[in-house]
């Protein structure tokens, strides 16, 4: 009994580490990487390569006067930047960080489980606080009081909602594919490798593991489009669009506060990664290499894979930025709305009657 | 121990959501109320081991339905605190006289009982292992019937709140 308490108060606490942590490094990756792709040197005088430029401006913005706008709504105006953390904390609670280990204290074996809560429906668990989301966006921008806030939450609201209907529809035929909506067991289904009936064909491809990314390519794609809408992040962040709002949502937010919201799109930028190396990618599987490398470090290889994988798909999104330019607000609801949707949807026929003939056989037969 | 205060805590947060539905003068703070009620209810559902019930109620009400309440509130501008008070015949009498019913209400279904509070409900078998599962084949084998005929029914209603909404201009020829 007392071993599983004190597991269920360090996990929670690792997670608080681990996500602060990575934002710090994530911030900094994001500036060098942009930078370099524009020819520019990016932060290079706090610390090594820049890389405490993080903590400075973390250490800056603490030190910072709270400006509370006249015309404020004062409940909804501080409440606004704790809704936005919350929910970032939480879905990182539900990635499976690594297969697991057993652990002996004081006579007693515990099977430990690399995950913040292993639900059995941690799918829905990702959509439903995901969609909390929105209201930090929303309040923030209606609460502060003035019209490119306003503007900017309101966009927020419709964008949040129509990209969550194609994110939510992508990942059924996952499910569909999984058999199961926890993250654990979805990740354990993509062990092993792709294998096919026709052998000209099983020769290819059984050198490829049998990741979701490969049968639900389809599904990859538009999850991967809908997640950079849902985080707000270029092309799609008309939210926060500089050249029309000022700052968006958080252009009357000052000093911790704004921290917070800045803190809160890269936890969910970060989450975003992991969940799509988790449902597609095959999150911590990989080779652990247990007689070549020494024990502990191949103990911690399935964490250092899902790393991998989510700093590989992070790059991508620094990449998009630097690239691709922002759409226009129509556009992004006829991208959301004509294309994804119809798309998501035919893909989950396409699967769905795919799965049948494959389970229960054709038909006729 | 741990499951009263686990029921107490979303209890009170609901009633606290609900004061606020009705007491609260902005409509942006009724609706954020009601989104505390409907989130905290949820929390009262996975202490009744529904998981998926839970997740559903946060993903469809606290999620999809209180986003589109606040869209709503914002587009039309209704986001002024009321300034008219308008008050009904014997407002005081009505709503102490409800009040006083339910207490006397709650009372006597716990003198009844022994002041013996059923919290604690027993663990059903399988519950938390297949939720959905098992929701999904009792759906689709007993009660398909009911399924199907609820979804054709919502399908009229969307259909006919687009006609309704849509309106048919003719002499527009260009779009």
């Amino acid at each position: 009994m007392s071993i599983d308490i004190l597991v269920s108060l360090i996990k929670p606490l690792l997670v608080l580490g681990i996500v602060l942590t990575n934002t710090i490094i994530l911030i900094w990756l994001e500036r060098k990487v942009v930078a370099g792709m524009q020819s520019r040197v990016g932060p290079d005088r706090a610390g090594p390569f820049g890389i405490l430029q993080t903590l400075a401006d973390a250490i800056k913005l603490l030190l910072k006067e709270q400006i509370l706008p006249l015309r404020a709504d004062k409940a909804m105006y501080l409440l606004a930047p704790i809704i936005a953390l919350v929910p970032s904390f939480l879905i990182f609670m539900i990635i499976p960080l690594g297969p697991g280990f057993e652990i002996t204290i004081g006579g007693e074996t515990r099977f430990i489980n690399l995950v913040g809560a292993d639900i059995n429906v941690g799918v829905l668990f990702f959509l439903a606080i995901s969609s909390l989301a929105v209201y930090s966006v929303v309040l923030a921008g209606w609460s502060s009081g003035s019209k490119y806030p306003l503007l900017g939450g309101v966009r927020a609201s419709a964008q949040m909602i129509s990209y969550e209907a194609a994110m939510g529809l992508s990942l059924v035929p996952v499910i569909l594919y999984s058999g199961s909506m926890s993250m654990s067991k979805i990740v354990e289904s993509q062990s092993g490798n792709l294998s096919s009936t026709i052998p000209v064909i099983d020769s290819i491809v059984r050198f490829i593991p049998n990741w979701n990314v490969f049968p639900q390519f389809l599904a990859f794609g538009i999850f991967f489009v809908a997640s950079i809408a849902e985080v707000n992040r270029a092309p799609f962040d008309l939210v926060e669009a500089e050249q029309e709002l000022v700052g968006g949502f958080h252009t009357e937010y000052s000093g911790f506060r704004f921290a917070m919201f800045f803190l809160a799109e890269y936890i969910n930028m970060f989450n975003m990664c992991a969940i799509t190396a988790t449902f597609f990618l095959g999150g911590w599987l990989g080779p652990t290499f247990p007689g070549i490398f020494p024990p502990l470090l191949s103990a911690m290889m399935p964490t250092i894979w899902l790393g991998l994988k989510t700093v590989g798909l992070l790059f991508v999104y620094f990449w998009i930025r630097a690239t691709l330019p922002r759409l226009r607000y129509d556009q992004l609801m006829e991208l959301g709305w004509k294309r994804l949707i119809p798309i998501s949807l035919i893909w989950l026929l396409v699967s769905a009657i795919v799965l049948g003939i494959r389970d229960f056989g054709l038909p006729w037969s | 121990m741990t499951e009263i205060l686990l029921f107490a805590i979303p209890a009170l947060l609901i009633i606290l959501g609900a004061l606020i539905v009705v007491f609260a003068k902005n409509p942006v703070h009724n609706a954020m109320g009601l989104v505390l009620t409907l989130t905290s209810l949820a929390i009262v559902y996975i202490t009744l081991n529904a998981t998926f019930v839970a997740m559903v109620q946060m993903l469809v009400y606290a999620g999809a339905v209180m986003t589109l309440f606040l869209f709503v509130i914002m587009m039309i501008g209704v986001d002024k605190p009321e300034q008219s008070r308008k008050e009904i015949k014997g407002q005081t009498f009505l709503i102490s006289g409800t009040l006083i019913l339910l207490v006397s209400i709650i009372v006597y279904i716990g003198l009844e009982n022994g002041l013996n509070w059923d919290l604690l409900f027993p663990e059903s078998e399988n519950a938390i292992e297949g939720t959905p599962s098992l929701l999904a084949s009792s759906m689709f084998t007993s009660w398909v019937f009911p399924f199907e005929v609820i979804s054709i029914l919502l399908i009229v209603a969307t259909t006919s709140a687009l006609a309704l909404a849509y309106e048919f201009k003719k002499s527009e020829s260009n779009d």
